[in-house]
Order: C-alpha cells, then structure tokens, then sequence
C-alpha cells in the first residue's frame, strides 16, 4: 500500500516538473525543473529496489549532468537567451498534436497488450547485490559485461577529448 | 497495487513530454533539457521491465546503468558543440544555425 502511495507521488512529481520544464520560459527554471524529475526518476529506482541505480542517477545526472547545464547556461546565458520570441502558435498546435497523438497510440498499444500481472512488492535484499554486480559487470562468462564495460570507459575518454578540442579556445 | 502497466504509461507520458519540448524550444540547451527527460524516460522502461517482468535477470539493470553513463558523455559533447555555437554566433537558438562553416 505504501508503495502505491510513493509511486502516486514520484509520478506526479516528475510529471508535474516535466512538463513545467518543457513549458517555462525561462531557461534556468528549466534545468531546476530538469533536476527534479531526475529525482523523482532516482526514486522510482530506490522504489523498484535497485538501490545502486538509484545512487547512479543521483550522482551522475543530478551531481554531474544539471551541474554541467548550469554551467553552460551561466556561460551563454545574456539578456536575449530566454525564449523572447516562442515559436508560432501553429507550429505549436502541430507539435501538441504530434505528441498527444502519439501518446495516445503507445498508450492504446501498452494497455491493450497482456503483459505478465506482476504487482510492485516491497524491496528485499535478495533482489540484486552490489557484490553480484561488482562481480557481474567485471566477469568475461556467460552474464558478464566486461565488454560493455570497457567500451563505455573508451567512450568516456573519447568524449573527454572531444570536449576539450570542441570548446577549446581558436 | 502498481504493476507493469503504472511504469509503462508513466514512462510513455515522459517521453511525449519531452517530444513536445524537443518540437517547441527553440534553445539549444532547452532542447538538450528535452533529449534528457526522453532519456530518462527509456531508462525508466528499462528498469521497469526487469525489475517486474523478468526478475531473475539483471539484463534492464545494467543497461540502465550503461546508458546513463553514455548520456553522460552525450551531454558533455553537446554542451561543448554549444559553447562552440555561442562564440561562433552570441546565441544558441537554432534558427540561426543555417551554415555548417563559418
């Protein structure tokens, strides 16, 4: 029951500051908007019981990635940087019924398919462990994701580069 | 009690969120802000799936976790493209990226 409860509120949450960060004029509002739904989104992580996502999400997107937009922001942000002048109001009516549109087809699609009834139970310990992780993501066998895992190191160190010869000063 | 069904229309709620910013914003970083809760809508979906539907796995777990990291890095190369833009241009909206060099 409880759970229910924390789910209704995280929804509503991240719904609420989602579309308020699409809509908002202001940009900087938007990124605070922005950091709640990923709050809202870590919670629903420490909900499922995947703790360690949960911490992830927080970490990286709410320590790192919003840290990174208001940087970017204060650094190109001047008197015109706000939405002064919106798109008109016919694109938007078509971009809202774009979306409403296809909203309404995936949600037709998910609520007509049967999937497995499986309710939300309470968290456990049993469900997945940081020593099972630790071992899962550094193992080469069958479940393992070494792989993965080297890549997105590359990958990191590929961006980081990028990043540096990209806003370098000419 | 919440099931399968709760996360999945949450996440497609999400999702068309962001598609209507990402179709209305004219900022750069607003768009960026929009590509983010897309994101993290499928992250959601991700997480949703193994957690309720295949419980024994841990194949939504890591690939949530993957691809955080991976949007992390996108973000990064993204902010730095749009630093570029703003001292090419002295503003970030994409109605005045019409040219690919300068």
């Amino acid at each position: 029951m409880a759970t229910t409860i924390i789910f209704y509120i995280l929804a509503a949450i991240i719904l609420i500051c989602a579309f308020l960060a699409v809509t908002t004029k202001r940009i900087m509002r938007a990124a605070t908007y922005l950091l709640f739904v990923l709050f809202g989104t870590a919670g629903l992580y420490f909900l499922m019981g995947f703790t360690f996502l949960g911490s992830v999400q927080v970490m990286v997107y709410a320590g790192g990635v919003v840290v990174l937009y208001i940087f970017a922001l204060m650094l190109t942000e001047r008197q015109g940087s706000n939405e002064k002048s919106p798109i008109s109001l016919a694109k938007k009516i078509v971009a809202l019924m774009a979306s409403l549109g296809g909203a309404a087809i995936i949600l037709f699609v998910i609520l007509t398919h049967k999937f497995l009834d499986a309710a939300l139970t309470a968290p456990n310990e049993q469900l997945i462990s940081v020593k099972l992780l630790g071992q899962q993501i550094l193992s080469s066998g069958k479940y393992g994701y070494l792989l993965p895992f080297e890549a997105v190191s590359v990958l990191l160190l590929a961006c980081i580069i990028a990043g540096l010869i990209i806003a370098r000063k000419r | 009690m919440i099931n399968i069904y709760g996360f999945l229309i949450l996440s497609a709620l999400m999702l068309f969120i962001g598609i209507y910013g990402f179709l209305t914003r004219r900022n750069t970083l607003a768009i960026l802000i929009s590509i983010e809760l897309m994101l993290n809508a499928a992250d959601i979906n991700f997480a949703a799936f193994n957690r309720l539907l295949f419980p024994s796995g841990q194949e939504g777990y890591f690939f949530t976790l993957f691809s955080v990291a991976i949007s992390a890095a996108e973000t990064a190369v993204a902010i730095a493209v749009m630093i570029n833009i703003y001292r090419s241009l002295k503003n970030n909206f994409v109605d005045n990226l019409d040219k690919l060099k300068w």
